[in-house]
């Protein structure tokens, strides 16, 4: 883009340093000074608020007592990505956000770093904690090498499956890969993680979208959907089709697969009152951009974390609440965005007429959630959708016997702690389908 | 993965860690649950004539943000008949046949020694701790630590034992004795096949300053205890390395007192312990603690290419020596990594007030600097610093053979 309202497209190293990780790893005398805090709760509440059920006292005890290698295996046991959890997770509002201590309003175990720590030693020292399973002869495919997909890989692989994911993208990872801010986990990060967990002996075939499923059918037992969600959904007004404006999950796929070299406007306008909304405007920040992001309600009903709010603002995001888009402004390039403002009757959002104002900008990112992959999941056979979602039963089994699913494709799109859980859980849903009479 | 299954003395578990003899061994419901979690073996709470118990009865030290660096109590023997025992006793045995199950005994006569060992072994128990240690209400009626403090009855009670028990026998010492292998020698002659130590030691933890009651009160008053927990580790592990090291102590060695983490047990195996056991960590943190006792053994075991833990077996007490065979010859020096330090200074004055006035600070730096024409090599700034491997201290190489006290000119009898 060679619009003078956009920005040079930034060198590698400025980049690397405004990148810089918010979470960054913890030294030897950080981890033992922090795990030394960590009271060994019984029954401990961080555990209960973690998606995948860490043992979170046990591994912290053993970063404490320099086992560090048998903290890894504590948190791979429930979570194989323990790596990119610890370091993705919206902790404040999971593990940490439980953690006893804020009953004493000290500070809460930083419980994110200390599983990013242990999880490091294993994956930089290449340990190798877990082994193929003994064969059992039974073929799964995975669809998506997301978290979900990952996760299940692994949990299969373990029982002895023989496992082959196939990925639509040119690097496995899924949103981790093309999703996730890089100021939380890195390319390098998500493919040393995918290297050391893969390692195990699954395989993954990038470049592979799967368009029809019939042909794995016949080659494979068990097929396990773990495809996320589809592209940033349309808001429908005026001038979305000029040049500059983007939605905020294809922005920050090309921010990832370029790795972080990308040009971006002088003025950014974001849509969007979730956390993906957060991300776009943050990053558009730190590639030098004068961001803003409108939101239709107030900051009550925002669906972002106060913690992503609040990062925002440090990065200079500034937030017009209770406004709407109403048309996007210019001749081939952007040139700024109308809108008008809102009014909560109740619930309900109704515009007030004769408020309209205009925004100039030089690009617009829509942040207003991503579709349902629906008409991928219509060619199979008998699987029951609700809302979009793939609807399974306690065994991540869909109504179509031979296919599971689990993470964003399930739920809708949540965390990817959740995912993780999922693909591990329809593993063992899917050990027990197979194995129904060969297991005691 | 190493494997982790021990013989002591005679007695299989399938792991060396062991619960003491101790409130966590008092009923069969807490035995099960612990060989549930991983532990390897029970010493049951000493059987004897049951006894009455106060309340309150443990009182504890805390060392800043830590609780129960130390604990007191002054609980006695089993509360429960042996009837009830045994019964409970028998269910362990049956239902974790794998696990070692072993009975601590205290008794006054004879006959009643030899009627416990007789229905003990009636329900298969695995091996005999005789209780020579209870350093409280029990030596004042001629048992415990009345018996571990006087060879001569140690010897003629375990015999009393030998006699008749056909399982093997563990004496376990207690520490309120000046010289430890006189009564651990004593065990042997009397044909123990093992020894345990060490039980608690005679203890006041602390005085209530608003009541000036010491702890732990009873209507008022208080009794001294015996003092067990992580404070008391460095005063076991020397008991342990003079009974590995004592030329004629031919016996297997069950290390305790203080032990919690991986490392603590470690280090009772490089003494010359062949079994640990724990009480005061699981009173404290219950028996979970044995996950990262096993993954910490054997990860360590793995890393040192080693497959069993007798391999790790006395190999630190075989470099424990006298003071005059150290090589005076031999010297260290503190060096501070800059690119570490946080500038607390708690080194310099250390050494300033403390030691021997060899850091300095730097007019335009709050990194201090190590005058190493001076520093002694004593260590302490490299204790006193709070930053992971900040100071280490590093070998001065010289040319100079080792010279230990009997050569060295200093001493008025060196010709
Ligand atoms: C911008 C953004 C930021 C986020 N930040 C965080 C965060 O900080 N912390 C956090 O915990 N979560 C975050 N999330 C959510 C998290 O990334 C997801 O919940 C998680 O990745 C879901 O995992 P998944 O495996 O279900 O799907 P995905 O990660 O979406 O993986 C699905 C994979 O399937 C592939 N695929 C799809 N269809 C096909 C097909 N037909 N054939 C072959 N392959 C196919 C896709 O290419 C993709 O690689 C974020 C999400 C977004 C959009
Ligand atoms: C409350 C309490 C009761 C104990 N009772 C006994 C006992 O009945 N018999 C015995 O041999 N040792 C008894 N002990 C001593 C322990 O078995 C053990 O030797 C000592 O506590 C040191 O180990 P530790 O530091 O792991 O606690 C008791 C200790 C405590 C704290
Ligand atoms: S709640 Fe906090 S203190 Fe308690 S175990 Fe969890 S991290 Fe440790
Ligand atoms: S620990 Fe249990 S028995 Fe002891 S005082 Fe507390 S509640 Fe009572
Ligand atoms: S004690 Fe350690 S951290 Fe503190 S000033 Fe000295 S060297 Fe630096």
């Amino acid at each position: 883009m060679s619009d003078i309202n956009f920005l040079p497209v930034p060198e590698q190293s400025s980049v690397e340093k405004k990148f810089a990780k918010t979470k960054p790893m913890m030294t030897a005398s950080e981890a033992i000074l922090e795990s030394s805090r960590c009271l060994f709760c019984y029954d401990a509440p961080c555990i209960n608020a973690c998606p995948t059920s860490i043992d979170i006292p046990m591994f912290i005890r053993q970063i404490m007592t320099k086992n560090t290698t048998g903290a890894a295996k504590t948190i791979f046991t429930q979570n194989i990505l323990g790596k990119s959890c610890g370091q993705v997770c919206p902790t404040s509002v999971l593990c940490e956000g439980a953690c006893v201590y804020h009953d004493l309003n000290e500070k809460p175990i930083d419980i994110g770093r200390l599983q990013a720590y242990a999880t490091e030693h294993a994956i930089d020292n290449n340990i190798r904690l877990f082994k193929k399973g003994k064969p059992t002869g039974k073929k799964v495919a995975v669809i998506g090498a997301g978290p979900a997909g990952i996760a299940c890989a692994h949990e299969l692989t373990v029982m002895g499956h023989e496992v082959v994911i196939f990925e639509a993208n040119k690097k496995a990872g899924g949103l981790n890969t093309y999703g996730v801010a890089p100021y939380k986990f890195s390319n390098e990060d998500v493919n040393r993680e995918i290297k050391y967990i893969s390692e195990i002996g699954f395989k993954i075939k990038t470049n592979s979208p799967i368009a029809k499923v019939s042909r794995l059918e016949k080659e494979f037992d068990v097929i396990f959907i773990g495809t996320g969600l589809g592209s940033s959904k349309k808001i429908n007004i005026p001038g979305e089709n000029l040049k500059g404006v983007f939605g905020a999950t294809e922005f920050i796929h090309n921010l990832r697969a370029k790795e972080l070299k990308v040009s971006v406007g002088k003025d950014v306008v974001v849509i969007g009152g979730g956390n993906t909304a957060i991300d776009a405007a943050v990053e558009s920040s730190l590639l030098g951009a004068n961001v803003t992001i409108i939101y239709r309600r107030s900051e009550k009903e925002q669906s972002a974390y106060d913690f992503e709010i609040e990062h925002a603002k440090k990065h200079n995001v500034k937030f017009i609440y209770l406004t709407s888009p109403v048309e996007i402004l210019g001749k081939g390039n952007v040139k700024g965005l109308r809108c008008i403002k809102n009014k909560l009757k109740k619930s309900e959002i109704v515009s007030q007429k004769g408020s309209e104002f205009v925004i100039p900008c030089s690009m617009v990112i829509k942040a207003r959630g991503q579709e349902k992959m629906t008409d991928f999941f219509k060619s199979i056979p008998k699987i029951k959708l609700n809302n979009g979602k793939v609807i399974v039963n306690k065994s991540f089994q869909t109504a179509n016997p031979k296919y599971f699913a689990g993470g964003d494709c399930i739920n809708g799109g949540k965390e990817v702690v959740n995912a993780v859980a999922d693909g591990r859980d329809a593993a063992r849903g899917i050990d027990k389908f197979l194995m129904k009479k060969n297991r005691s | 993965m190493a494997n982790l299954e021990t013989n002591f003395a005679g007695i299989k578990s399938p792991n060396p860690f062991w619960l003491a003899s101790a409130p966590p061994t008092n009923t069969g419901y807490q035995v099960m649950n612990a060989f549930r979690a991983g532990w390897g073996g029970a010493v049951w709470k000493t059987l004897g004539v049951p006894i009455v118990n106060v309340s309150s009865r443990y009182s504890a030290i805390s060392y800043k943000n830590n609780k129960l660096m130390g604990l007191n109590n002054i609980e006695l023997i089993t509360d429960r008949s042996l009837e009830v025992n045994l019964k409970e006793m028998k269910e362990v045995k049956e239902k974790f046949p794998n696990n070692a199950l072993v009975a601590s005994m205290m008794f006054e006569k004879k006959e009643e020694w030899h009627d416990c060992i007789k229905r003990c072994e009636d329900i298969g128990i695995d091996g005999f701790e005789l209780n020579y240690g209870c350093p409280h209400g029990m030596c004042e009626r001629g048992m415990g630590s009345a018996v571990g403090q006087n060879p001569d009855v140690c010897e003629r009670i375990t015999s009393w034992v030998t006699d008749v028990a056909t399982k093997p026998v563990i004496v376990k010492l207690t520490p309120n004795v000046t010289d430890i292998t006189k009564p651990a020698l004593a065990a042997q002659r009397g044909g123990a096949s093992a020894v345990s130590l060490i039980n608690t030691i005679n203890s006041v933890t602390g005085i209530n300053l608003t009541t000036m009651e010491p702890n732990p009160t009873v209507a008022g008053q208080s009794t001294h205890g015996g003092y067990c927990g992580p404070a008391v580790k460095p005063i076991a592990l020397n008991m342990l390395a003079e009974l590995t090291n004592h030329p004629d102590f031919k016996l297997s060695i069950s290390g305790i007192g203080g032990i919690e983490t991986w490392q603590d047990a470690v280090e009772y195996f490089l003494m010359g312990a062949a079994s640990v056991q724990v009480c005061t960590a699981v009173m404290h943190y219950g028996f979970r603690i044995v996950t990262d006792l096993s993954s910490g053994v054997n990860n360590y075991l793995d890393s040192n290419n080693m497959e069993r833990v007798v391999d790790l077996r006395g190999i630190a007490a075989k470099k424990l020596k006298k003071w005059d065979q150290l090589d005076l010859n031999y010297k260290v020096i503190a060096h501070i990594d800059p690119e570490k330090c946080i500038s607390c200074q708690l080194c310099y004055i250390a050494c300033e007030d403390g030691a021997h006035q060899s850091i300095a600070l730097l007019p335009n730096s709050r990194i201090p600097l190590i005058k190493e024409d001076t520093c002694v090599g004593c260590n302490l700034c490299s204790l006193v610093c709070p930053v992971e491997n900040c100071i280490s201290m590093v070998e001065v190489k010289n040319k100079k053979k080792k010279l230990v006290w009997a050569n060295h000119p200093a001493n008025p009898s060196c010709i």
